[in-house]
């Protein structure tokens, strides 16, 4: 028995519903047709609240999902009912900030489609196989932001931030030795 | 030149509908992804590549096992580069591709190379990477690196590793316990992360060993644990070890209860959350263990935060099911609570109050309810039909205002599920309260002259024809029936028929006008309909002798005599031929499997939905089944039959419990017996009853199973005669003989021949309980006295030490086998005394009606006084010698 908290399914939809990234960690929904049909319901369930200032919540079949928007976007986390959902919660939050930092700010579906790697990459960081992996939003777009500063790019085209970023990486790793 | 041009008219329309993913086909990225081959890596064009192939995927696009293998093979040439942007996306769709073993070897020393880099960030994905998709040989080759990273200085390398080694758990147990002393040291790691993963990890390894369990739990919760996460997981080992240790049968003071207390104080909402839910789903919680958990939950009621109201909303909802007296105090907030933004919030709440309200609150809460109903979704107002139903069970009182909220929502806009919630209500309504029928029967009709679902007006139609006939004035339900005829399709039309036949059936006087009805729907366009007319007038016009009557109430109101599943099976098999349907071998044994019944029972059926006649394991269902074997029809009039005793402990080859079936001078014992093993077929199942340890009773016939099937049940009877009348006492044991045949597992199919073989079941006794009924009395004081008084026998006994009053009682109640009466049996937590009641039937049909009161010393010596009273002295005595006994 397993009784660690389990993600089932983290979605990024558009205004209309539709998918611009999504990742399964169950097999609830084994087929693309399951999956769009859940992500049908789930987004004609919540598009009329208010999720821009808070985190909300609803139950759907059996499920707990948390959601936010922003602009175009919107974000959501499956868990089973009996998961806790401050639990779910943090990884929204953090998944969003996370998000917030890689876009610089520019949360809409343009940028997000436009850097679509750093979204995957972000999912990755932050949910292994439906494990919580990390939800500390600035270690996760540190670590799925990490091409956006190659090391052998010219500083000149790295932000403040990252050039920061990459400075506070490089303390750390000398420190650490 | 003219391009800039073009491309600001791109621009443009980009801004209705923008995507670098526009138009993007399959084919044409697999074309380019031949760039991954180019002896010059371009690390920038490549991540685009993989982001587009991520995305297909992610899109729902699926690879052909050619196609994917080329991009994998492909992929992996790109490890020559160090553009760690490149290498990062590299890893990512290794893991989408998820390639085949024979394809892994490819990669696996790129990985493991990068598993020993410098980078972190490349030791720490390469072994993500690596754990997803290696095999068990080569897992022991990298063991060696993995035990070093769950120790290495980097948290997120660590956490990598752990977390890998949670998945690897599943498919290769024996390498990943290995790593204990690793995972050991990863619980006292300075990053939260990597303690949350260690502890879950270590948890996992361990989880088959309760005693390391228990200690871990035991250690940790001295307060080394930091991080919120690892926090919530230790509160959910510490659940698990108190429901193992009660269990096990220790008892005294519930252990770790303090440490979840002083959860609910921690600084991290979600450790407090977890805390006040696992204190809310101890087993047998006190009202005093509870408190401090819903002060909690309270405040959290109130907070701005959506995700802590509804967490805190819906715990105390299931703690309403359960206690609702604990909750009362949070209703303030929570009527506050009905308005709030988020519905799901709203319906928690409201079904939250409508259990935990008292009877005078139900009219003020129907009136917010009312306004709130046409605003939300239909599954939400499922959820309050279903809760108000409940409420009406419990306060049938105001069946008055929650029948005109249920009639006011029936003629309101809504979908099937929701109406036949609305229709099921009425009809439990109906059923439990009798005042309450004929408005509610009115309802219904008047649903059905506007109603758009067959399936709900079909199922009215039967129900009015069961309960309409018995009602004051049967009469005018029938203009409501008839208008159906005209205004419904066929179905409908056949079902209304049906009903009207049973209405000039039952009532004579409305016979005539039901027969001028019925003659008019013979012209009907349809069969069916024009066959039940004049069958039905055919019966109606019998010439009224007593003999037909019956035969016609038989076919009326007569349930088929067999179960519906297997009718269903059977017809599915036969074989459409020159020989008919033979209903007599559709097979009458009811699949009955306890377990599932009981995991079941929280979501039986209830209202339309529920089948009329109780299933085969009901009283009712056991006597149809006895009846219907000709070796058990003479034995007369069943009078009891217990609840099944296993004999057999759970999970083994073969699942045997019994049913004790008492007659007036005979026993039956029921055995239901399962095979579980998939490879063999039983067959001539028989049960040898050694009775010399039951002096009285002589076997006198048995009844062999003929096949027992892999998992499905079937049932082997074996008969006693005993004296007549009275009770008689004995034990028996029994050993289950049968003939086992291999089953070939792929085709099904039985080898010819078979091994003798026999199974040693437990030992079954036939005690006085079994020679009681149950048998509730609605007014006990007046059943009392009643009954002469000087018949009355008291005595009392010491219980000795018992854990608390409830288990004492709850002993006595199974002891005597009476129904406790008034909600007697329950104890508040704290009474140092307390009086149950209970009545039954003694074999003899003799009344008996016993009034225990109980006491408890500070010792909790447990003495009780029992005073009897039954319609025949020497009952009474004998109850007496029952607890004398017992």
């Amino acid at each position: 028995m397993e009784l660690h908290p389990k993600v089932k399914n983290i979605l990024l939809l558009d205004s209309e519903g539709k998918r611009i990234a999504a990742k399964y960690y169950t097999d609830d929904w084994p087929t693309n047709t399951a999956k769009e049909a859940f992500e049908k319901t789930v987004f004609s369930k919540t598009k009329k609240t208010n999720a821009r200032t808070e985190v909300e919540v609803t139950a759907l079949e059996n499920n707990i999902i948390v959601y936010k928007f922003v602009q175009d976007l919107h974000f959501y986390v499956t868990g089973g009912e009996e998961e806790n959902e401050l639990i779910l919660a943090s990884v929204l939050q953090g998944l969003f900030d996370a998000v917030n930092l890689l876009l610089r700010g520019n949360v809409d579906k343009r940028e997000a489609l436009d850097n679509l790697d750093l979204i995957f990459l972000c999912f990755d960081e932050i949910i292994d196989g439906g494990i919580v992996l990390e939800t500390d939003a600035n270690v996760i777009a540190e670590k799925a932001g990490i091409n956006s500063f190659d090391p052998n790019a010219p500083l000149s085209e790295q932000t403040i931030s990252q050039a920061l970023a990459t400075a506070r990486e490089h303390l750390t790793r000398s420190l650490m030795k | 030149m003219a391009q800039p041009f073009v491309k600001k008219d791109d621009d443009h329309d980009d801004e209705l509908e923008y995507s670098p993913f526009m138009g993007i086909e399959k084919g044409a990225v697999l074309q380019e992804a031949r760039v991954f081959n180019d002896s010059q890596v371009d690390p920038r064009r490549c991540s685009q590549v993989i982001t587009k192939l991520l995305y297909l995927l992610n899109q729902g696009e699926s690879f052909t096992k050619v196609e994917a293998t080329g991009v994998f093979f492909s992929v992996t040439k790109l490890f020559q580069s160090n553009d760690t942007g490149l290498r990062r996306m590299v890893y990512l769709i290794i893991k989408e591709l998820s390639p085949s073993s024979d394809e892994v070897f490819i990669v696996t020393s790129s990985l493991m190379k990068d598993m020993n880099s410098k980078t972190d960030m490349y030791r720490a994905n390469a072994i993500r990477v690596l754990c997803r998709i290696i095999e068990g040989t080569l897992l022991t080759q990298i063991e060696r690196y993995l035990k070093q990273a769950i120790v290495d200085k980097n948290p997120v390398v660590s956490s990598a590793a752990l977390v890998s080694g949670l998945h690897l758990l599943k498919t290769n147990p024996e390498i990943v316990k290995r790593w204990t002393n690793e995972v050991q040291e990863g619980i006292q790691s300075r990053s939260a992360l990597v303690q949350f993963h260690a502890l879950a990890l270590l948890h996992q390894i361990r989880q088959n060993d309760r005693l390391a369990v228990s200690k871990l739990v035991g250690s940790l919760t001295r307060g080394s644990v930091r991080s919120p996460l690892a926090q919530c997981l230790l509160i959910r080992y510490t659940s698990q070890v108190i429901r193992d240790m009660a269990n096990h049968g220790q008892s005294g003071e519930r252990p770790f209860y303090e440490f979840l207390e002083s959860c609910l104080r921690h600084k991290a909402e979600m450790v407090i959350l977890e805390a006040a839910r696992a204190i809310t789903e101890l087993d047998g919680v006190t009202s005093r263990e509870l408190t401090p958990a819903i002060t909690v939950l309270q405040l959290f009621l109130s907070s701005p935060r959506p995700v802590l109201r509804f967490a805190a909303v819906r715990t105390l909802n299931k703690v309403s099911m359960t206690h609702p007296m604990a909750v009362t105090n949070c209703n303030i907030d929570m009527e506050s609570l009905i308005s709030d933004q988020n519905r799901s919030i709203a319906t928690l709440a409201i079904t939250t109050l409508l259990k935990t309200g008292n009877e005078s609150s139900v009219e003020r809460l129907m009136k917010q309810i009312t306004m709130f109903m046409s605003d939300i979704a239909d599954e939400f107002k499922i959820v309050v039909v279903e809760a108000i139903r409940s409420l009406c069970v419990k306060f049938p009182l105001k069946y008055r205002s929650l029948m005109t909220f249920l009639s006011n929502i029936l003629r309101e806009e809504g979908g099937f599920e929701y109406k036949r919630a609305i229709v099921d209500s009425i009809v439990t309504i109906i059923r439990d309260i009798p005042d309450a029928k004929e408005s509610g029967l009115l309802h219904l009709c008047e649903f059905i002259e506007d109603c758009e679902f067959t399936y709900l007006s079909t199922q009215i139609l039967h129900f009015l024809g069961i309960e309409g006939p018995k009602t004051s004035d049967p009469s005018k339900y029938i203009r409501y029936i008839y208008n159906r005829v005209h205004l419904e399709n066929a179905t409908v039309r056949a079902a209304a028929v049906s009903t009207l036949a049973k209405f000039g059936f039952m009532v004579e006087s409305l016979k005539p006008r039901i027969t001028v009805l019925l003659m008019r729907c013979i012209y009907d366009s349809d069969d069916e309909v024009r066959d039940r007319a004049t069958l039905f007038l055919s019966v109606l016009g019998g010439d009224g002798t007593l003999d037909t009557d019956k035969d016609s109430k038989e076919f009326l109101f007569g349930s088929l005599e067999v179960p519906l599943a297997n009718m269903e099976t059977s017809l599915k098999n036969y074989d459409p031929s020159e020989e008919a349907f033979d209903i007599n071998s559709v097979p009458k044994e009811v699949k009955s499997q306890p377990l599932a019944e009981k995991k079941a029972q929280g979501k039986k059926p209830t209202g339309l939905g529920a089948p009329p006649a109780a299933p085969a394991s009901g009283f009712e269902g056991y006597e149809r089944l006895l009846s219907s074997i000709p070796e058990f029809a003479a034995f007369g009039k069943l009078f009891k039959s217990s609840s099944p005793v296993e004999l057999t402990e759970a999970e083994t080859e073969y699942s045997v419990n019994v049913v004790k079936h008492i007659f007036d001078n005979h026993v039956v014992f029921q055995y239901n017996c399962t095979n579980t093993i998939p490879e063999q077929l039983l067959e001539r199942v028989n049960v040898i009853v050694d009775a010399s340890e039951a002096e009285e009773f002589s076997e006198v016939t048995s009844k062999a199973l003929n096949s027992l099937p892999y998992d499905s049940p079937g049932q082997a009877f074996v008969a006693f005669e005993k004296p007549a009348g009275v009770p008689a006492f004995g034990k028996f044991s029994n050993t289950l003989t049968f003939v086992v045949k291999e089953v070939d597992p792929s085709t099904g199919e039985a080898e010819d021949d078979g091994v003798e073989d026999e199974y040693q079941l437990e030992d079954l006794e036939v005690v006085s309980a079994d020679y009681m009924v149950k048998v509730s009395v609605s007014n006990f004081r007046n059943a009392w006295e009643s009954m002469n008084e000087e018949d009355e026998h008291v005595d009392e006994y010491g219980l000795g030490q018992r854990e608390s009053l409830g288990e004492a009682i709850k002993a006595v109640i199974d002891l005597l086998g009476m129904q406790p009466c008034e909600g007697t049996e329950t104890v508040p937590s704290n009474a140092r005394s307390h009086t149950c009641l209970l009545s039954g039937v003694y074999i003899g049909n003799v009344k008996v009606l016993v009034r225990a009161q109980f006491g408890m010393d500070s010792a909790r010596e447990i003495a009780m006084k029992l005073a009897v009273r039954a319609e025949d002295v020497s009952v009474a005595e004998a109850i007496h010698e029952i607890v004398a006994n017992g």
